[in-house]
């Protein structure tokens, strides 16, 4: 399954409930969520963690927007529009953590 | 002159993933432009509108962060960010497109109180 993550872990609780909740599967972090997947933040250990249990990717144009593409936590997949595309199409379903 | 008010504007929201830092900064250029005293302040995920480097072709969105190096230039000087938010966010001053004055949190609330009007976003 994916889960698909648009809001801000810092300041937004559907990471929280996303890891709370979710099996297994992917992880995409798209929009403000990209956020979550880049170094030296307060929740880079929550990711990492995380990493065991799902594979996690992030949006590259949403982080080259926010200029945060050149601090990618290590293990974090980036992908464009058509690995987004992929990634939903590969997927038995998705779900989107608004 | 005396009714010259001092506005403080508070960014507590990441930039593209919703309309708030665009929006706020339209409004701070409306009201320096009636020559009030105006602060800015970047709180939470604010933080993030001042990060370097930041390329919207991907997205397709106008890339607004040149304007708050303009700022300046409309008598907007007075940036202010919150020492904890950074620190969250594992990035420092260095890594910001403008030059601020970083407060702890305390400074932060203490300036908060001088203000005439405190605008959210």
């Amino acid at each position: 399954m994916l889960h698909i993550i648009n809001k801000s872990p810092l300041t937004n609780g559907s990471l929280d409930c996303c890891l709370r909740v979710a099996e297994s599967g992917a992880i995409l972090l798209i929009e403000d969520a990209v956020y979550g997947a880049t170094k030296g933040s307060a929740i880079e250990g929550k990711i990492r963690d995380a990493m065991g249990q799902f594979k996690i990717h992030v949006l590259l144009p949403d982080l080259e927007a926010r200029g945060l593409a050149d601090r990618i936590i290590e293990g974090v997949t980036t992908v464009d529009y058509g690995g987004f595309v992929e990634l939903v199409a590969g997927n038995k379903n998705c779900q989107s953590w608004l | 002159m005396s009714d010259i008010k001092k506005f403080m504007f508070v960014n507590r929201k990441a930039p593209y993933g919703t309309i708030y830092a665009l929006e706020s900064l339209e409004v701070v250029l409306i009201t320096a432009a009636f020559d009030q005293d105006v602060s800015l302040v970047f709180i939470d995920d604010g933080v993030y509108q001042l990060k370097k480097g930041q390329q919207t072709k991907g997205i397709e969105t106008k890339n607004f962060s040149p304007t708050y190096r303009a700022l300046d230039g409309y008598d907007v000087e007075k940036l202010y960010v919150e020492k904890e938010s950074l620190e969250a966010r594992g990035l420092s001053e260095e890594d910001l497109l403008v030059d601020v004055t970083v407060l702890g949190s305390k400074e932060m609330g203490e300036l908060m109180d001088q203000q005439d009007v405190v605008l959210s976003f």
